[in-house]
């Protein structure tokens, strides 16, 4: 359970001012020009002890991505891109950060900016997040008036300038590599790693690309110390997270929470418990519709963290959780998802672009009950081409899901074959 | 030097190279469909995927870096699953229509699907179904085949310069295409045919013809340029179905122009298949061997010797010359040249008429000023070279002359020669350039040279690049030569190195024309000769020999059938010096026969008998009138000697020498294909 003044994002819900004098009276922009002359060093060092994982969905240590930039060569420029292309299905959290705590965000981008030395920003939106880019921009052009960005910001003695740039709402650009892509004006396709985008990101530049909710969290560790974050949550999962929880849940909502919450506390608590009783519970995605689901049984244990779901062959992805009471067809759910992520596949490498496709097909021939055990087999063998083998992780994202649902709920696809062949 | 392991096999390999390239290295063979080692890596087709030690996914070969203490397997249970899955991925949405396909036997994705495929489908869906492309006259699509590769689009934006293809639409929707429907207007489009790896697309003209199975493949040397590419003729029975470029990296890498590569239908039509005579009606009507060479000898009879000239075309092989010019020798006529088009080139040493750089030596320049040249039309190759050095250095490229859009930036210092005498007095921008350059080069070509200033020019020239530094020893066994003439025709250099010239008393090939009026000039021998102003030779008595009733054979009075380039064994030599030789693809129509068995047999006739019997016999010949012939397919430097000419310059701006790339010559004139793409990409009426 969280403690009431552990929470970093305190206007989570809208209800005080947004804008600037709101954010100032919540804590924000508090003396940044003290914590920046601290040094680069001293930032990094505090996200590391903080042992911040990346919030967009992989959960890469934040301190570790930063210090793979190469070496200040005071010639070649620097970028800190702010990936707000939040489109994962069943997640809303980035999206509310920007709505009401738009000023952590861009203080954030100030200080992690900063740190990894870059003198430009960009915050890359998704494109049907139309009041959200308002509610940014103004909050920088805010910032701009007051001194906070531009030239020597907030009077620390570093140039910095934050950027928005609004997509044109393809899910793969919210993939870092797509992202750049699209940011230099070519088509959100995903590039080859190596080389990184911190050696050879932005404009062939060293780059670092971080989440929204990674980079607003930033302010409130450097000035409670690294260590005060590291003490809430799990060893492996620090800190406090937002959980989106959506779906059959009595009242659907996004809340900050510790890592390592249980998920039935989560949903019982905040989600007001699931539609009809936790016992109508059919399923829960975790993580944003690309991790596989979880079944009744497991929901009644797990953790909200890292390990503990990958431990259950699950992810925290986004903490976009998406709970499913006993009215759903979860055969039909998940093609729905597969749909989803043939439509979004970029196109450009061969499993990818072909498996999506054929997955969706399947799936949804089997939902409707037509087929035979064998095809059950053959489409979990598709989904493990398909896995592992594609340029990004599109292709595992697209692929986890339904081996989820073959993992848990195979007896159920069977069972509408033997259905319908009775019929 | 990064050390790896690959299947246990230990190897060390240059800084830069990836794993398949060191995998290759070994042996070890990896399937490949969107790699192409002249290309920007995509990595988008998968097919590569190997297993790296300490890495839970399989990784891309073409992609990954080769690096230290890296442990590589190409063989294990994972990867074949890997190759065997993107197999499958490529083959739900192919339409399986080999038989129907005109790649079916000459492609990847059938050899690779036979040695890593499945033996059926387990797709039960509907497969995609792509609309095909129109991409102009040369280029057949047939996109349900394509498997989003990439090559197409990344050999036209790279090496062709022109980025007019690309992909629209996302995931399985995606398609390759030119955005909104348009030729591709590359002269280097033909290529990628050759590079696609399936038959999405195949070459237009060839389309439905035949099968690569029943083909013979012939190695030759293309012709339609001086820059001597290396090409595949491919024939069925005495039918030139195809031709194909052959790797070389010295010269073409592994493209041809699409003249070299789709003009060879135009050897079908308007051939010279049988002698003619002219009669006393003025008609000309077929006649025997015999009967064509009385006609001559009665002629010939009646001359003086020095009142016999001979020309030859753009296409004449070395063999063919060296006979000619003896037989002229024997007759006693001065008068001889290999320059119909009155290029001022090639009195002077040979170091003042070669492309002394050569065009692999291309890729070392660091600044390079265009003189009176197009070399997109007129060696598209060279281009294609000037063009990689720009993409991977950012090669600066003055020019002076008419403006041409070459597909790369190019500083257009303005159509006047007196930007050359500026410029050699450093009063012109880019002389700062010139001097702080290591290895620039600079290419004059043919609009300069055929100027009446030519050879003036072409000694301003020299006087820059003694000046700037163009020429120097860089280490002992290594030079820099920074001096090029691009030359038009593939004859012209090897007419020169045979000194197919004018003697001190003899006259030029416009001097031959202007005395032809004058009736100093009775009897003109045209070897392929089609490009000269025929109507200065109205009464003179012509013999033309050749392979096509062109312009030439219209007003001959006796004609003699040739042979066509691949026809015939033939020497060439390109416009580097580089000497090489083509074989013989098929055999000439009717009783054409090959050019030097004609000038020997009328020899006979004339009571010379120039003595060689075999084809053997005259290439000693030729190495006898120049050792250079003795050494095939290297470039003979030329030494760096003196030459020069005195002379004002003519203001008159630089004209374009050609102005319809597709038809230059008498087999492009006459071949279908080029007619529609001179209408098609060019706009014109052909």
């Amino acid at each position: 359970m969280i403690k009431e003044n552990d929470r970093i994002f305190t206007n989570l819900y809208g209800i005080e001012d947004w804008r600037l004098k709101g954010a100032k009276k919540r804590g924000d922009w508090d003396n940044t020009k003290n914590l920046i002359q601290q040094g680069q060093a001293w930032i990094i060092q505090e996200v590391m002890t903080s042992c911040l994982r990346g919030r967009g969905g992989a959960g890469f240590p934040t301190g570790r991505k930063w210090s793979f930039m190469p070496k200040d060569d005071g010639v070649t420029p620097r970028y800190l891109i702010i990936n707000a292309d939040e489109s994962e299905p069943g997640t809303c959290k980035d999206r509310d950060i920007l709505r009401f705590e738009p000023h952590k965000l861009v203080e954030g981008a100030l200080l992690s900016g900063f740190a990894i030395g870059a003198h430009t920003g960009y915050v890359y939106i998704r494109g049907e997040f139309y009041r959200e880019a308002e509610h940014l921009e103004a909050a920088i052009n805010e910032a701009y008036e007051a001194g906070l960005l531009g030239k020597n910001a907030a009077n620390s003695g570093w140039d910095f300038d934050l950027y928005v740039h609004r997509g044109a709402g393809a899910y793969i650009c919210g993939e870092e590599t797509a992202l750049l892509e699209s940011l230099e004006g070519r088509k959100g396709m995903p590039r080859l790693k190596p080389p990184f985008p911190a050696v050879v990101g932005l404009y062939g530049c060293p780059t670092i690309i971080n989440n929204v909710e990674t980079i607003a969290v930033v302010p409130t560790i450097l000035r409670r110390g690294g260590a005060w974050f590291a003490g809430i949550g799990t060893s492996d999962s620090t800190g406090t997270k937002i959980y989106c929880i959506s779906g059959h849940v009595n009242t659907p909502c996004n809340v900050e929470e510790e890592m390592g919450i249980p998920l039935k506390e989560l949903i019982e608590k905040y989600g007001g418990g699931v539609r009809g009783g936790w016992d109508n519970l059919l399923a829960v995605i975790p993580g944003g519709s690309s991790v596989p689901l979880l079944p009744k049984n497991i929901c009644e244990t797990v953790l909200m963290d890292f390990a503990s779901l990958a431990q259950v062959k699950s992810a925290l992805g986004t903490a976009g959780i998406i709970v499913m009471d006993k009215s759903t067809d979860i055969v039909r759910a998940i093609a729905r998802l597969s749909k989803f992520y043939m439509h979004e596949s970029c196109g450009q490498c061969t499993p990818c672009r072909e498996g999506t496709g054929w997955m969706w097909r399947m799936l949804t021939r089997l939902a409707d009950g037509i087929g035979t055990v064998e095809d059950i087999d053959r489409l979990e063998e598709v989904t493990y081409e398909v896995e592992g083998h594609t340029i990004c992780a599109l292709g595992d994202a697209a692929a986890w899901p339904v081996q989820g649902l073959i993992r848990h709920f195979r007896s159920e696809i069977e069972r509408r074959l033997n259905v319908q062949q009775v019929a | 030097m990064p050390k790896l392991v690959i299947d246990d096999q230990e190897i060390e390999v240059p800084e830069g190279m990836t794993v398949l390239q060191a995998a290759e290295m070994l042996g070890i063979e990896i399937p490949i469909f969107c790699y192409h080692p002249k290309l920007s890596i995509a990595g988008n087709c998968r097919m590569c995927l190997v297993e790296m030690e300490k890495s839970p996914k399989p990784i891309a070969s073409c992609a990954m870096p080769a690096s230290e203490g890296m442990v590589i397997r190409t063989q294990t249970p994972m990867v074949k699953k890997a190759r065997q899955g993107v197999l499958e991925f490529l083959l739900i949405n192919h339409p399986l229509d080999c038989p129907i396909c005109d790649q079916g036997g000459e492609c990847d994705l059938q050899d690779i699907t036979m040695a890593y495929g499945a033996d059926s489908s387990r797709f039960e869906f509907n497969k995609r179904a792509v609309p095909d492309k129109e991409f102009g006259p040369l280029i057949e699509t047939a996109m349900n085949r394509c498997i989003h590769c990439t090559r197409c689009i990344r050999f036209a934006s790279e090496v062709a310069g022109v980025p007019e293809l690309g992909a629209t639409g996302r995931g399985e929707d995606m398609e390759i295409g030119t955005y909104i429907e348009k030729t591709i207007t590359s002269e280097l489009s033909g290529n990628m045919i050759d590079i696609c790896p399936v038959g999405a697309l195949t070459s237009k003209p060839y389309n439905f013809r035949g099968r690569s199975w029943e083909l013979s493949g012939t190695p030759s040397i293309d012709v339609f340029d001086a820059v001597g590419c290396s090409i595949r003729i491919d024939t069925r029975g005495r039918e030139v179905m195809r031709i194909l470029p052959r790797q070389n990296d010295e010269v073409n890498e592994e493209w041809i122009s699409d003249k070299s590569r789709f003009a060879y239908d135009g050897l079908k039509y308007q051939r010279l298949d049988r002698p003619y005579v002219r009669g006393k009606d003025g008609l000309l009507s077929p006649v025997t061997w015999d009967e064509a060479f009385l006609a001559i000898t009665e002629r010939l009879h009646h001359v003086p010797g020095d009142h016999v000239a001979a020309i030859v075309g753009d296409m004449a092989d070395a063999e063919a010359m060296v006979v000619l010019k003896d037989l002229m020798t024997a007759i006693g006529s001065p008068h001889m040249d290999c320059r119909q088009d009155g290029s001022q080139v090639g009195e002077g040493p040979r170091c003042s008429y070669l492309f002394n750089t050569t065009i692999a030596g291309i890729e070392r320049a660091d600044f390079c000023l265009l003189v009176g040249t197009n070399p997109r039309w007129e060696a598209p190759l060279i281009n294609a070279r000037i063009r990689k050095n720009y993409l991977s250095t950012g090669l600066p490229i003055a020019m002076i002359g008419p403006s041409h859009d070459l597909g790369y930036p190019v500083n257009f210092l303005g159509n006047d020669p007196f930007i050359l005498e500026k410029i050699l007095k450093g009063r012109n921008p880019i002389s700062s350039a010139l001097k702080a350059a290591a290895f620039p080069m600079m290419i004059v070509g043919e609009e300069a040279l055929r100027r009446k200033d030519g050879s003036i020019i072409l000694s301003l020239a020299r006087q820059i690049a003694d000046k700037y530094g163009f020429v120097y020893k860089t280490k002992p066994q290594d030079h820099w030569n920074g001096f090029n003439v691009l030359h038009t025709a593939a004859s012209r250099v090897g007419g020169l190195d045979l000194g197919f010239l004018p003697d001190p008393k003899g006259y030029t090939a416009k001097e031959i024309l202007k005395a032809a009026t004058r009736k100093k000039i009775e009897v003109v021998y045209l070897l392929g000769a089609d490009e000269i102003d025929m109507s200065a030779l109205k009464s003179t008595f012509v013999i033309y020999q050749g392979h096509h009733g062109d312009r030439g054979a219209a007003i001959a009075d006796v004609i003699l059938p040739g042979a066509a380039y691949t026809e015939k064994s033939g020497t060439y030599v390109n416009t580097e010096g580089r000497v090489q030789r083509g074989l013989k693809a098929s055999s000439p129509p009717g009783e054409a026969k090959e050019d030097w068995k004609i000038i020997r047999a009328l020899s006979e006739k004339l009571g010379i008998q120039l003595p060689y019997n075999t084809i053997e016999d005259v290439r000693s010949r030729l190495v006898k009138v120049n050792p250079l012939f003795d050494e095939l397919d290297k470039v003979q430097r030329a030494k760096w000697v003196e030459f020069n000419k005195e002379g004002d310059l003519s203001p008159e701006p630089f004209k374009s020498i050609i102005e319809n790339f597709y038809m230059t010559d008498s087999i492009s004139r006459h071949s279908i294909t080029m007619a529609k793409c001179t209408r098609e990409i060019l706009g014109r009426e052909a």
